[in-house]
């Protein structure tokens, strides 16, 4: 990161606390309209297997993963989970814009290059696609959904994610610190 | 009415959707305002210089948890008729595991990617990329896989069934743990060379970084 001056027109990160109170209260209502949580991963999947049948027909609805993301005379991306997300862009978007935090960039450390961030971007994206399907779910749809109605899956999930962190973490100290 | 409302039949498929996105809104909304679309301040946890994610997930998951059971206590949510989470041991710690490689490698997690990318962070584009290409890595080998990814079978297990106290007795235990870890987390945040949360989130300072053992954040 270079010596950028500090932004002064930047509101400040409401209290964790409230920031949680507030997801916690969206998931809440969640719940009461629906019957289940809030999730993410799932979306990227259905982008995915939506993906594959365009490149190649037939070898998305074929798959024995992916098939399970059709539903007859639907395409996959035509799903809960799937508008779901793009409401979380589009609130992102209203979040930044209103706190005057949209600003294109490639967010890392000061002794790492963009390119690297970049590579190490994807990386990491690859591991947490793989894993979020191996886990059913990611930090919203197992550890916050499944954690609020006490799944002692999501519990134990939780905690190996950390785990998982903490391990991880001194390998790519460069890249944030 | 008694909740979850959608099993009344109440919404049509469209309006199924439109509600999605209005809570997928919130949801994105609430991710920003926490410093969620940040991925140094999502990571700055596993250096222990910041310790948002597990103060706002743990707020997030009681305040969600409490609320349920109340709404359960007068009425207002038949459990029954919320979605199943079933456990399957192996794969959702292995899945954590490596998920949690994946979070601090990316910096991102699926949702909050999503967060950055709307607040123009680029990396946040790559991450998303890569998770597609893990998601189908995934649904590759998903035959060799699946006898893994069904093992560790449970059912629908809770916490509630598996300490063998009732609802509240796990929320008043969720409630003293919190309590604990937030106020260990309070002693941490006061030692000499802390990250300041106040200070602009790009700006992290150079703390005298010694004890990056992790234990503390591991529970």
């Amino acid at each position: 990161m270079q010596k950028k001056p500090e932004s002064t027109v930047q509101r400040p990160y409401w209290p964790p606390y409230m920031a949680g109170a507030a997801l916690g209260l969206t998931l809440l209502l969640t719940y009461y309209l629906t019957g289940h949580g809030l999730g993410a991963s799932g979306a990227y999947t259905a982008a995915t297997a939506a993906l594959v049948e365009t490149v190649a027909p037939g070898s998305g609805q074929n798959n024995s993963y992916l098939g399970n993301y059709f539903t007859p005379g639907h395409s996959p991306l035509f799903s809960w989970i799937v508008f779901e997300v793009l409401g979380v862009v589009v609130g992102g978007f209203v979040g930044a814009v209103t706190a005057g935090r949209l600003k294109g960039q490639i967010e890392c450390g000061p002794s790492i290059g963009r390119g690297s961030r970049v590579g190490l971007a994807f990386l990491g994206g690859l591991f947490m696609g793989f894993a979020s399907r191996l886990a059913r779910g990611c930090t919203s749809g197992q550890a916050l959904s499944g954690g609020a109605v006490m799944a002692l899956g999501s519990w134990a999930f939780m905690l190996a994610v950390f785990a998982g962190g903490f391990l991880a973490a001194p390998f790519v100290r460069r890249e944030w610190q | 009415m008694s909740g979850p409302l959608e099993v009344h039949g109440l919404f049509g498929e469209t309006w199924s959707l439109v509600l999605a996105f209005a809570v997928g809104l919130l949801f994105g909304f609430f991710l920003e305002r926490a410093g969620f679309g940040s991925a140094r301040k999502l990571t700055a946890v596993f250096y222990l210089r910041d310790y948002a994610v597990p103060k706002v997930m743990l707020t997030a998951i009681l305040v969600a948890l409490v609320g349920l059971l109340a709404f359960g206590s007068i009425g207002l949510l038949d459990f029954d008729l919320l979605a199943a989470m079933p456990t399957y041991i192996w794969p959702q710690l292995v899945g954590g595991l490596l998920l949690g490689i994946g979070f601090v490698v990316g910096g991102y997690c699926p949702g909050t990617s999503a967060v950055a990318a709307a607040s123009g962070k680029w990396d946040a584009l790559a991450f998303m990329a890569g998770m597609l290409a893990g998601i189908f890595g995934f649904a590759e080998i998903f035959d060799r896989l699946s006898s893994f990814y069904f093992s560790g079978e449970l059912g629908d297990v809770t916490l509630s069934d598996w300490i063998g106290l009732p609802p509240v007795g796990v929320v008043v235990l969720l409630l003293v743990v919190a309590g604990g870890a937030f106020w260990v987390i309070g002693r941490l945040e006061r030692r000499p060379g802390r990250l300041v949360e106040r200070k602009a989130e790009s700006d992290v300072v150079e703390p005298a970084a010694s004890a990056v053992s992790g234990s503390g954040g591991a529970r």
